[in-house]
């Protein structure tokens, strides 16, 4: 399958999705390890993708994102953003009830 | 110091910012002394009114496309508006600490 087609099945499939540096137990990142912190204290269930083990996507991910760097959040098919946007939703809450909504929606369908 | 100004200089000339912080922070990360690898940015510019996040975050990073495709590897970003600063009122939070991801890559 190429490889494009690889990224857009896993954030159609996927309601709440990071890519990251290493996993949500052992990020590589401190930028990863930020976000996943802050998407995992919201509670949901979420599905990950470790860049660092999956270098097709680490290499293409950006271009279709239009997006350079890694982690990224993808909520319902949206990028949200990467660290820095994602810890000042969760500073301000906007990030749990985001989280809250897809996965709640999710559960319905 | 070379890539610093240059972002700088982009910046500055594409969205007239009112306030411009840019932070190099490679020496916090597993890469030679004297890199131009990470970066932290603070930009307020009347630019990013009405524009969600990751839009503004994306016009910096189009504008920034040949430093990020280059040298550089993280570029940390806050991008507010001069209405956004003020309500803030503090300082934008600090970087997290590095973890070794660098390493790990080089010897991928």
């Amino acid at each position: 399958m190429d490889i494009f087609d690889t990224i857009k099945e896993q954030i159609e499939n996927n309601p709440i999705l990071i890519y990251m540096k290493g996993s949500p137990n052992q990020p590589q990142c401190g930028f990863s390890a930020r976000t996943v912190q802050a998407l995992m204290a919201c509670g949901e269930r979420f599905a990950y993708v470790d860049v660092l083990s999956n270098p097709d996507i680490r290499a293409n991910l950006p271009k279709y994102a239009n997006w350079p760097t890694f982690p990224q959040l993808w909520v319902n098919g949206e990028l949200i953003g990467g660290c820095d946007i994602v810890a000042e939703m969760h500073e301000s809450g906007e990030l749990q009830t985001l989280i809250k909504e897809a996965a709640a929606s999710s559960a319905a369908s | 110091m070379v890539i610093q100004q240059q972002i700088e200089s982009r910046l500055r000339e594409a969205l007239s910012p009112e306030h411009l912080e840019l932070e190099n922070e490679s020496h916090m990360h597993s890469v030679p002394p004297g890199s131009e690898s990470h970066f932290r940015l603070v930009l307020v510019s009347e630019a990013f009114a009405g524009q969600r996040k990751v839009a503004r975050h994306q016009r910096i990073y189009q504008l920034l496309a040949e430093e990020l495709a280059g040298p550089v590897h993280a570029l940390s970003i806050f991008a507010w508006t001069p209405e956004e600063w003020r309500q803030r009122g503090e300082p934008a939070p600090a970087s997290p600490q590095c973890m070794g991801g660098s390493k790990r890559e080089q010897g991928a």
